[in-house]
């Protein structure tokens, strides 16, 4: 053990009541730090798997077709005008012709894990109970499963019996409750003048009230029939192997494909921005607290500094160097914030696993019954960067005090 | 032995000699209207081997002359060598080092890192200079504890010790580092008689056996008339 660092051990209780103040503020501040991260960002990852999981990491849909104007230019006296095209603006063109080949063409993306075309239309859904409107989305299972997690989300019956019926179908949760339709019952579709019957192969809960309530599933054959299109898609889903880079491919998709291309984070910008906001304010507000221990260190530290004056003194006068009395408090400091950030840790992990364990409904956005949380190293690490920074810049005023302490003067002082 | 001292400059020993030396020292203290000139031009040698004792009423500067040979003040005029070199005024590394490696310094009143045991404040300055092995520090520290008397009493924490006691730890560790020069101020101030005649015999032989010199402020005539010279002081100047 370095001598500095030995004696850094005997002050540090000089003033335990002071140092344990400190250690308790940098305890909570890395912990709340840990549990807000955790919670914030763990409802953020759920938010978005729900998201990618329903509508895909990126979708592909409408022809885009530049439009360009002429325009002739004019070259002084010299009539012979000639003529330039400019960009005037794009128009978009609905849905994909040609969808096998559009899909051919994703499938060239090297990020790109699975495509499924889909139809969707509108139509009326009537049961014995009562009508009601609905989308009509037409898959093909087997792809649709590469690019969702509809798998996951079949809350009642299953979607064997979906993939042997063709007249079977996918109900959305919420509709399914309004019409009181059960696995197994029978409802009609129409569209246009065209009447259909159908059976409920299962139920799903995606999570997002807005889908739930009005989505129904058919085979892709059965839409089109029922839609009256018998070519053609709506739009492509598409799945990622990295869903961070979903942006950059979807703007190389539009450019290479000339069709709109989004990945989710621009779908869903607005609601990825409350999230991040969220989980800044809430850091903002919790590194307060590493800014009372840091300020609470300070205080000690300079209380430390005022006792032990005389203790520097003689140290300085045995040959101990400026440098040596500013290490000494840093350790101090430094031990402290170690322990702190250790026990800070454990008490956010202990919280976060005691948070994730309540209950809390939500519906709406995502359906959650408890609250969700993410376990990240990340969390722990900005944490305790955070406190080391506050709490031992706090530390450099008391230490550096310490250190341009004169001997003669703190000896005469005692002296006279 | 006994040399009338004050000497001025020119009547000083050699510079080959002298371990310590200082020329025309001044220094003031205070603020504004209540400034004093406390030292008025001191000029002073020390060989190794010899003991020094400095005398005089107090308030006369004798600690304020201490503090300024120890490296722990800066004079406002004047200079002081250490073994023949310059002391810098502004370096303050240099001026560390240096009392880390020539200089022993018993103060007048606080002696001791009142969290150590008696054993660590000894072997503080060692762990600083780190001359000596871990093991070397120990047996050194706990010899020197033996020679004021305080085998017994090595691993007594600082506030377990009485002052006289605390002062002879104090004695100790200015040795520890084997300094050239020793600077104590009054080290037998706390002392019964027994004591103190012990402990200033202590310094006495030491500074024969390991050729350094020593510095001893003091009141007691008696152990006054026992050291080399005698240095009286008088309003911030040797005197005849
Ligand atoms: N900060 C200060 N401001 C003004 N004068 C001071 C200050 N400190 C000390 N003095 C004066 O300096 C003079 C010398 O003090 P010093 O401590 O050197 O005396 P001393 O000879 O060691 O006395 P003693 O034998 O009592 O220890 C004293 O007259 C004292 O009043
Ligand atoms: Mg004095």
């Amino acid at each position: 053990m370095s001598t500095n660092l030995r004696i850094a051990l005997r002050f540090l209780t000089a003033r335990r009541r002071a140092m344990v103040m400190s250690l308790a503020c940098i305890t909570l501040g890395v912990g709340l730090f840990v549990v807000t991260q955790a919670t914030t960002t763990g409802f953020e990852r759920f938010f978005i798997k729900t998201i990618v999981g329903t509508n895909g990491a990126i979708r592909i849909e409408d022809r885009i077709q530049e439009t360009l104007r002429t325009m002739e230019a004019e070259r002084g006296n010299d009539a012979s005008g000639f003529v330039v095209e400019v960009k005037e603006g794009r128009k978009y063109i609905q849905g994909i012709q040609d969808p096998a080949l559009l899909i051919e063409a994703v499938r060239r993306f090297a990020n790109v894990a699975g495509t499924s075309e889909v139809l969707y239309g509108a139509a009326e859904i009537r049961s014995s109970f009562k009508n009601e409107a609905a989308r009509v989305y037409g898959i093909q299972l087997e792809d649709h499963l590469q690019v969702s997690d509809l798998a996951r989300q079949i809350v009642r019956g299953h979607l064997a019996d979906f993939r042997q019926t063709p007249a079977g179908t996918l109900v959305g949760i919420k509709l399914a409750e309004r019409l009181q339709l059960e696995v197994g019952d029978s409802f009609q579709l129409q569209a246009g003048g065209e009447v259909r019957r159908y059976r409920v192969s299962a139920i799903f809960e995606t999570g997002i009230g807005e889908i739930d309530k009005d989505r129904v599933f058919l085979h892709l054959g059965e839409a089109r029939s029922l839609l009256r299109r018998p070519t053609g898609a709506s739009f492509i889903q598409v799945n990622v192997l990295d869903r961070d880079r979903a942006t950059q491919d979807a703007a190389h998709m539009e450019a290479v494909l000339g069709h709109s291309a989004s990945s989710w984070q621009e779908r869903e910008r607005t609601w990825l921005d409350v999230f991040r906001a969220l989980r800044l304010s809430t850091s903002i507000t919790v590194s307060v607290f590493t800014l009372i221990a840091g300020i609470a260190m300070y205080n000690t530290l300079a209380l430390v500094v005022m006792e032990k004056t005389k203790d520097i003194a003689i140290l300085r006068s045995m040959g101990y160097t400026r440098r040596d009395v500013t290490r000494i408090f840093l350790w101090q400091a430094a031990m402290v914030l170690a322990v702190g950030a250790l026990l800070g840790c454990g008490l956010g992990a202990a919280v976060t696993y005691g948070v994730s364990l309540m209950k809390i409904r939500i519906r709406g956005i995502f359906t959650a019954d408890h609250f969700i949380v993410a376990w990240s190293a990340w969390h722990y690490l900005s944490a305790v960067v955070i406190s080391v920074v506050m709490v031992m810049a706090a530390s450099l005023i008391p230490a550096r005090r310490a250190a341009r302490l004169e001997p003669g003067d703190v000896i005469r002082g005692t002296a006279q | 032995m006994k040399t009338p001292s004050g000497m001025p400059s020119s009547l000083a020993p050699s510079a080959d000699h002298a371990v310590l030396r200082c020329e025309g020292l001044h220094r003031s203290l205070g603020q504004g209207e209540g400034q004093v000139h406390v030292l008025r031009g001191v000029s002073f040698a020390a060989r190794r081997g010899e003991v020094y004792a400095m005398v005089g009423p107090s308030g006369c500067g004798k600690s304020t002359l201490l503090y300024l040979l120890g490296l722990l003040d800066v004079p406002d005029h004047g200079e002081i060598w250490i073994d023949g070199q310059l002391m810098p005024r502004d370096d303050d590394a240099a001026r560390t080092a240096a009392r880390g490696r020539h200089l022993g310094f018993v103060f007048q009143f606080h002696f001791l890192l009142l969290e150590f045991s008696a054993l660590e404040n000894v072997m503080l300055p060692m762990r600083k200079l780190g001359r000596w092995s871990l093991p070397e520090m120990q047996e050194r520290a706990h010899a020197l504890l033996t020679s004021v008397g305080l085998g017994g009493k090595t691993h007594r924490l600082g506030n377990q010790l009485s002052g006289g006691e605390q002062q002879r730890v104090a004695i100790a560790r200015a040795l520890a580092n084997q300094p050239s020069i020793l600077l104590a101020d009054e080290p037998t101030g706390n002392l019964d008689v027994r004591n103190s005649a012990m402990v200033f015999d202590l310094l006495t032989g030491l500074a024969r056996q390991n050729g350094q010199a020593i510095v001893v402020v003091t009141h007691n005539p008696e152990l006054a008339a026992r050291c080399d010279h005698t240095l009286p002081m008088r309003d911030g100047q040797f005197v005849t």
